[in-house]
């Protein structure tokens, strides 16, 4: 029998209690300490890189009056950097970043598969030949491309979810189908763009690459609402969702209406990832790589849907900080950083899982 | 039939698809019993167990639990009366034995009440009825698969059924393992009030540890009743196709079945018998 949600074996000590947390009389949780230790540590993560995005730049700002200029107290060059430019591009990044690590855990949860992420099994893909169709066919700005993405990913995984069905989704049937549909869709891209003129097959190109450059307020709350509904929904998901981990079989007996959930869990991640694409464009591998990350340090049991989404926040942030600073003055799109991160990561997956005698 | 029994399905089309598996099936489990479900291959056992549990809806007729269609139920309803142990299940990587065995709490938990301290004495008391308290921190792949099967069993106790359905439990067990959880089948039937519904392979099994023996044979119910009253050499002939001698268990004094020798003549009656197809549930999963 093969668990592929599975991390290399090493030597195991025996973990340490859980510890009972009870909020009044009606709420209890169990929390494992060193999942809580993980969590601390990726939220002071979090916070850090976004003082540094802050503050650093060709015009650099010390914390004082960051600080200041957050409060609307700073000078005003000061105040337009941090509030009008760097904190809408760094929020953008946290939240686009929540979305996609959250929504690839819900994929690889579902597919009970490493690699069962969006870029896998084509929702990125569609949503690339919908902004692409968008940019270059109909000549739409930002909001006509950020609908194309959303109804050509969604349309995409409704696609590959009908063709994979039989009495519910096998999670190797989702790769092997998404993994066609995005040849084809990737053909369909780059025929568009040969055909296009320079200037659109530019800015077509730089769209697919994935950025967070120039993003506004306006942008923030897209990704913000989507995040603030779909999230919490999934959390709620998330015990059903790993009893799913073990078998429909158990799941069903232990009182989970699995086609149901995974019905609603696959509409809520989609939507997740559209919204998330529809205002940065195609990240590469924080989906693939942040569940399967947080998961290997947390060590936990199942898919941990939070811990992925204060992953994904940080990966993409600290991403996007080396995009900016790693060439400077060049700026980088954070899709090449976050590629360059995701392939050695994937290989490294790989080769971990099949020297474990695993993939 | 009475209609006073827990668990019992009436005129119940089974069906895969278009592939019907059973037709006008009617099957009660006894209150209080340990019923043993057997039959050849693809004989329909593990399907008739997969209706009972809800898992697979009848295209015709009804099973009733406590008196009611078992899908009228919210199915955390069902999974606080009903437990089910399926043949194959994926123990998360990683995972402790005492994590595995808490997760049959989840019939009983709420989303802002996740745990409590009964559910912890409830998980103690499931490991110490299997036998796996001194595991309680041990990684659920590092263990044999006795007592892993173990482990499973007192995940499906944590979900205190007053109903248990196992699958063919015994299954890539060896022979003192395959003893072991059928010794803790009858404890858990006998000491602790459960009303057990297995599908076994073995038929020897079956009767020494059966209180109501159902054998099925292309998706119906040939006999059922006490296996001391029920198996005889000719059904057994007549289900499996075996010719055999039945004698008594001289342990038990249970009903044990013996193949005749028959090497002499195998070779003419190989042309008569068909090849056994693989049982479905099996194939389902694998």
């Amino acid at each position: 029998m093969t668990a592929t949600l599975s991390r290399p074996r090493r030597q195991r000590r025996e973990p340490r209690p859980d510890r009972l947390v009870r909020l009044g009389p009606t709420m209890a949780f169990r929390l494992r300490p060193r999942i809580m230790a993980v969590y601390t540590a990726l939220t002071a993560a979090i916070l850090a890189l976004l003082a540094g995005c802050l503050m650093v730049g060709d015009y650099e700002i010390a914390l004082p009056n960051v600080l200041n200029a957050l409060l609307g107290q700073g000078e005003r060059l000061d105040t337009f950097f941090v509030q009008g430019v760097r904190l809408p591009r760094a929020l953008t990044a946290i939240l686009v970043g929540t979305a996609l690590g959250v929504a690839g855990a819900v994929f690889q949860s579902l597919s009970r598969n490493p690699l069962g992420s969006p870029d896998i099994i084509g929702f990125t893909h569609g949503a690339t030949v919908g902004a692409v169709l968008t940019i270059l066919v109909l000549g739409g700005g930002g909001v006509g491309i950020a609908m194309g993405a959303v109804i050509g990913g969604v349309s995409t995984a409704g696609i590959v979810y009908l063709l994979a069905m039989k009495g519910g989704v096998q999670g190797y049937r989702l790769i092997l189908v998404g993994i066609g549909i995005s040849a084809m869709l990737m053909a369909v891209t780059h025929y568009l763009i040969t055909r296009a003129e320079l200037n659109d097959a530019m800015s077509a190109q730089v769209w697919m690459l994935g950025s967070l450059t120039l993003r506004d307020w306006g942008q923030v709350a897209t990704v913000g609402i989507g995040v603030a509904v779909l999230v919490p929904f999934i959390l709620w998901l998330g015990p059903r969702l790993r009893l799913m981990e073990m078998g429909d079989d158990i799941a069903n007996a232990l009182g989970v209406s699995t086609q149901r959930t995974q019905a609603m869990a696959l509409v809520a991640a989609s939507a997740l990832t559209g919204v998330a694409i529809a205002v940065s464009g195609p990240i590469a591998f924080i989906a693939l790589a942040a569940p399967q990350l947080v998961r290997r340090l947390t060590r936990a049991n199942g898919t941990s849907l939070f811990g992925a989404g204060l992953m994904g926040a940080t990966l993409l942030l600290g991403s996007d900080l080396l995009a900016m600073r790693l060439l400077a003055p060049i700026q980088l799109p954070v899709g090449v950083i976050t590629a360059i991160i995701g392939g050695s990561y994937l290989v490294w997956l790989l080769y971990t899982e099949w020297r474990g005698g695993r993939a | 039939m009475s209609q006073s029994e827990r668990l019992r399905g009436e005129n119940l089309t089974l069906a895969y698809d278009q592939r019907v598996i059973s037709e006008g099936l009617g099957i009660a489990i006894p209150d209080n019993s340990f019923t043993v479900i057997v039959g050849p291959n693809a004989c329909g056992k593990s399907t008739l167990l997969r209706a009972l549990s809800r898992m697979l809806k009848p295209s015709t007729g009804a099973v009733h639990l406590d008196g009611r269609e078992i899908g009228s139920y919210p199915s955390k309803e069902v999974a606080r009366r009903l437990g089910l142990l399926p043949q194959s299940s994926i123990a998360p990587d990683g995972i402790t034995v005492a994590d595995l065995v808490a997760r049959g709490r989840y019939p009983h938990q709420k989303f802002l009440k996740q745990w409590s301290r009964s559910d912890e004495l409830i998980i103690t008391e499931a490991m110490r009825a299997t036998r796996v308290e001194e595991l309680a921190g041990r990684m659920v792949d590092e263990l044999s698969g006795g007592q892993r099967q173990r482990v499973w069993l007192a995940m499906v106790l944590a979900q205190q059924t007053p109903l248990l359905l196992l699958d063919e439990p015994t299954t890539f067990l060896d022979i003192a393992h395959q003893m072991d959880v059928l010794d803790l089948c009858a404890e858990l039937h006998h000491e602790r009030g459960h009303t057990l519904v297995a599908v076994l392979h073995d038929l020897n099994h079956a009767c020494r540890y059966a209180t109501h023996l159902i054998a099925m044979k292309d998706g119906a119910v040939v006999a059922e009743g006490d296996p001391a009253t029920v198996v005889t050499a000719e059904l057994v002939e007549e289900v499996f196709g075996l010719p055999c001698r039945v004698i008594e268990d001289p342990e038990t004094g249970t009903p044990l079945i013996v193949p005749i020798d028959r090497r002499g003549t195998i070779a003419q009656r190989a042309g008569q018998r068909g090849t056994g197809r693989e049982s479905t549930g099996l194939r389902s999963r694998v």
